[in-house]
């Protein structure tokens, strides 16, 4: 299966994230443990690796969520450690929740409407809104919710939040868009139609870096894969390329003995 | 100096009666999320239990056995009003904080009334027992004792919390679902009956607490809200469901206002001491502790 | 009242609101004032004084989701603010002595207190009344919701607040008039307090300025704005992951409930003639929350409507049955949250749902009557 190849090699957009040196740490636990990440503009990047790995500390560092205790993550040439949470946001940097969080109160064409407004001074935001905005409508239309708009978020489906999710995030128009698995809980055709929202993102000129744990879809849908264990990156490459390391098939399946995790290493190594 | 060492005593009375209304707070706060506003009516509940004992019970001529008597059961009393709360309303309410804060104020306006309706508006004044008559003068200070009891309660209140919560199964029970309710429960612990032992306890250490306010001076219907605030300020301070917390909350809010008086007067003192609290926040919020979670539900 | 009330349930529709909105003025402005005595619109003065409190609340809390328990500190803010001017006015009209308030002369103080100085004048003193409690509250609420302090804590704290404010106020007698307060006020703005026209005249101004205060919520909470707020009640974290900083919403319209409080105070003065602790203090400021639980804390004119009730049923109940009232009111606060979290807003919806699902399926059962019998 081939990946969509836009900016797959590193030259073509320069980096645009750079992580150096990124330790954190949890009551003496290191979760992410001197990490080193270079993202390209326009990749879709995928991160994979055993439960516990420091995939979504990781995501959680870089969009403030948690403290580094060390280590740099510079986007677009700016340090980001040390930033809020919403400032990181206002950088260029989007991202959504493993368990999707929206405003059940508000209905769903209100939930992107906020999000679409995070720019807008005070002035503005304290009129009404009229209608959906293009950029609302263009972004409930990319997940498919443009019918369901009047209705309460707190009503949909965790399929749909998700969706809706991913919805808000789009219509900020981020440079760098974070994914925590996005297609958990989704039926195959579902994901499919994901795996394609996430590629045409790109080619939009959004990069992506995606958590996800179905090798299937990451085969289908990386230009680059990384994959992380024990807080720290074990290697780098195209899906092949991690599909051939040796490391990776050892993490997945643990020593010979071992039998625990052989299926992912058998779905790894296929 | 003799300022200073006065002051401190000071400091550590209102310290020590601080800390014996917010333990049971901490309690039911930290286990339970439940901000029982009506806590302060059990303080008073337990003051009114030493009068009743001393005037209608055994009158006059038996004032420390009534008192001896009274701390058993103004922890009963607390106790049992304690619980009839907790079954009536509070556990329709879970999951319902600042709801519960609301109802239990409306319980608290209710109690003060029934109060008033049965003890009249005007306060009454409970005798002290003989022995606690009286005090010494140590470095020039001199320690009445009544308030060298309150502090020597909190002590013993403390120590028996402390080997309920470390040495009683059901006190191991207790910190489990404290730490971490779900896993108690998958774990095979039953949390509602936690809870209302709990609420039991917490609710039992405010009517003792209400018999060492019977030492400080007279009680009327509405002492309860005299506590509450300054106790509900030891547990934020403290954090939450901190015993150890509590008590270095208590104590330093004790000193603070002690001392602050001294400088000051003491209604600004009441103000400086809120104004620490919110830059002490700056510092350690109670956010502090984030646990961690895949989401933000 | 209950009219008053019926006029504002939970609606949607811009000309739906104008026909209710048109209503409720015309029946502040001419009903009121044609069918109720000089005594009785006074007092609805006063209730009017509470609902743009309760508006402030209901936009807070309702809305933001802060349980502002200590609301009573920035309505005595605005409150002692307006006193002092008046009672500034009052003595600089006296002809002779040291042109002091009368409560100063009797506690022995001198001269006129720094702080009091400024309120001299008018234009500074109305300014104070809005802008005092905005800086205290956007000054307190920063520091508070920047260290993501929030729910109880932030309830007990708001309510520290206002323990406090109401210590300082008695303690300090020479400057606040302590325990007793402000009193014997005489006129305001060229009103005479003591004449029933002037009194009509300020009742029609506090109206005036309950129907701005009101619009001025609504258009929040309709805006976009008021969609973030919302959106930070229900999970502020998420809020904070789409680019918005939820403390600055929050304080926000923290401040905005306090610069309603302040001008309910300030309006309180002329319209009751006192500004003391006793007002202010823990107990006052929860039953301003009261007001708004039972009209329905997430619609602002049941809100409003809620002070409006409360405050009637308290004059007319407390005076028959003191000690009923006490009880009555601790019991409605404890089944209105516990089992009717909406208030009247949901009872009143509530209400109309059903009447209309009951004449629409009279209106389809019409045709075939036999059925009817059957149900029934």
């Amino acid at each position: 299966m081939s990946a969509p190849t836009a900016g797959a090699s590193p030259a073509a957009g320069g980096a645009l994230l750079e992580i150096r040196g990124l330790k954190v740490v949890f009551d003496g636990f290191h979760a992410v443990d001197g990490v080193d990440l270079t993202v390209e503009q326009n990749e879709v990047r995928f991160l994979i690796g055993p439960n516990g790995a420091g995939k979504t500390t990781l995501v959680d560092a870089i969009t403030g969520l948690v403290k580094p205790a060390a280590g740099s993550i510079r986007f677009e040439g700016g340090e980001l450690v040390k930033r809020r949470e919403h400032q990181i946001v206002r950088a260029g940097v989007g991202r959504t929740f493993q368990t999707p969080t929206v405003f059940e109160q508000l209905t769903v064409l209100e939930n992107v409407d906020v999000a679409a407004s995070f720019r807008l001074g005070l002035p503005q935001l304290l009129r009404r809104p009229r209608g959906a905005t293009p950029a609302v409508t263009a972004a409930l239309e990319a997940v498919g919710l443009d019918a369901l708009g009047d209705a309460q978020a707190g009503t949909l489906s965790h399929g749909q939040r998700q969706w809706l999710e991913v919805a808000m995030v789009l219509c900020q128009g981020p440079r760098l868009l974070l994914l925590d698995e996005p297609v958990a809980g989704m039926t195959g055709e579902e994901r499919l139609r994901t795996g394609e929202l996430i590629t045409r993102i790109a080619g939009e000129g959004t990069t992506v870096l995606v958590i996800e744990h179905d090798m299937d879809f990451v085969r289908r849908f990386a230009t680059r894969v990384t994959v992380m264990h024990e807080g720290r990156i074990l290697t780098e490459g195209t899906v092949s390329e991690v599909q051939q390391d040796e490391t990776v098939r050892e993490v997945y399946l643990g020593r010979p003995r071992d039998a625990r995790g052989a299926g992912a290493a058998a779905e790894v190594a296929s | 100096m003799e300022v200073f060492l006065s002051q401190l005593f000071i400091g550590l009375s209102v310290a020590s009666m601080l800390l014996l209304v917010a333990l049971g707070l901490t309690f039911t706060f930290g286990q339970m999320n439940v901000i029982n506003m009506a806590h302060g009516e059990f303080v008073m509940a337990g003051a009114y239990t030493t009068y009743v004992l001393q005037t209608s019970v055994f009158g006059t001529g038996a004032v420390t056995l009534a008192f001896g008597l009274s701390l058993p059961l103004a922890f009963l009393v607390g106790g049992v009003l304690g619980l009839i709360l907790e079954f009536t309303l509070i556990r329709r309410l879970h999951g319902r904080p600042l709801d519960t804060l609301l109802v239990t104020w409306g319980v608290s306006l209710m109690l003060q009334q029934l109060a008033r309706d049965i003890f009249g508006a005007p306060n009454v004044q409970v005798k002290a027992p003989s022995f606690l008559e009286g005090g010494i003068t140590v470095a020039g200070v001199s320690m009445p004792y009544t308030r060298l009891f309150i502090i020597g309660l909190v002590v013993v209140a403390l120590l028996a919390i402390w080997f309920y919560l470390s040495k009683l199964p059901a006190g191991r029970r207790m910190r489990a679902v404290v730490q971490n309710r779900d896993l108690a429960a998958a774990s095979g612990v039953r949390t509602p009956h936690v809870d209302r032992l709990t609420f039991f306890i917490g609710s039992g250490l405010a009517g003792v607490a209400g018999v060492a306010v019977t030492l400080l001076g007279s009680i009327g219907p509405t002492l309860g809200t005299n506590y509450i605030i300054d106790a509900f300020l030891v547990v934020i301070v403290g954090g939450l469901g901190q015993l150890r917390g509590a008590i270095v909350a208590a104590i330093a809010l004790g000193l603070a206002n002690a001392y602050l008086e001294y400088w000051t007067d003491a209604s600004l003192a009441k103000a400086a001491v809120f104004a620490l609290i919110v830059v002490f926040l700056q510092f350690r919020p109670q956010g502090l502790v984030v646990t961690r979670r895949r989401g933000l539900a | 009242m209950a009219t008053m009330a019926k006029l504002f349930p939970a609606g949607s529709g811009r000309g739906a609101f104008l026909v209710r909105f048109t209503l409720a003025a015309a029946a502040l402005l001419l009903v009121a004032p044609a069918l109720l005595n000089d005594f009785r619109l006074n007092l609805l003065a006063r209730y009017l004084c509470l609902a743009i409190i309760a508006v402030g609340i209901g936009l807070a809390w309702g809305q933001g989701g802060m349980l502002v328990l200590g609301q009573g500190l920035f309505f005595g803010l605005g409150g002692y603010a307006m006193g002092m001017h008046m009672k500034l006015e009052e003595a600089a009209a006296l002809p002779s002595g040291p042109q002091l308030p009368d409560f100063m002369t009797w506690s022995g103080v001198e001269s006129l207190p720094w702080l009091w100085v400024p309120f001299r004048s008018a234009a500074f003193a109305i300014a104070a009344c809005v802008l005092v409690p905005m800086i205290v509250a956007a000054v307190l609420g920063t520091l508070i919701f920047r260290q993501r302090v929030r729910g109880a804590y932030f309830a007990i704290l708001s309510q520290a607040m206002a323990a406090a404010f109401v210590i300082v106020l008695i303690g300090q007698q020479g400057l606040t008039g302590g325990t007793n307060g402000l009193t014997n006020f005489r006129s305001f703005f060229g009103l005479q307090l003591s004449n029933p026209d002037d009194k009509r005249l300020l009742y029609l101004f506090v109206a005036v300025v309950f129907l701005a205060v009101f619009l001025i919520a609504r258009q929040l909470v309709r805006s976009r704005y008021g969609k973030v707020l919302v959106a930070c009640r229900d999970a502020e974290d998420r809020v904070r992951f789409l680019g918005y900083d939820p403390t600055r919403v929050k304080v926000l319209a923290y401040a905005g409930a306090a610069g309603m409080a302040g001008l309910a105070g300030a309006l309180y003065v002329p319209v009751v003639g006192i500004m003391s602790p006793a007002l202010l203090g823990i107990v006052p400021s929860i039953e301003m929350v009261i007001w708004v639980a039972l009209g329905g804390r997430t619609v602002l004119a049941w809100a409003a409507a809620g002070a409006i009730i409360v405050g009637w049923a308290r004059t007319d109940l407390s005076e028959r049955f003191p000690s009923g009232w006490l009880y009555a009111q601790g019991a409605l606060f404890i089944i209105v949250i516990a089992f009717a979290p909406k208030g009247l807003a949901g009872v009143s919806e509530e209400l109309q749902r059903r009447v209309r699902s009951l004449l629409s399926r009279r209106r389809s059962e019409t045709p075939a009557p036999e059925r009817v019998k059957v149900a029934a």
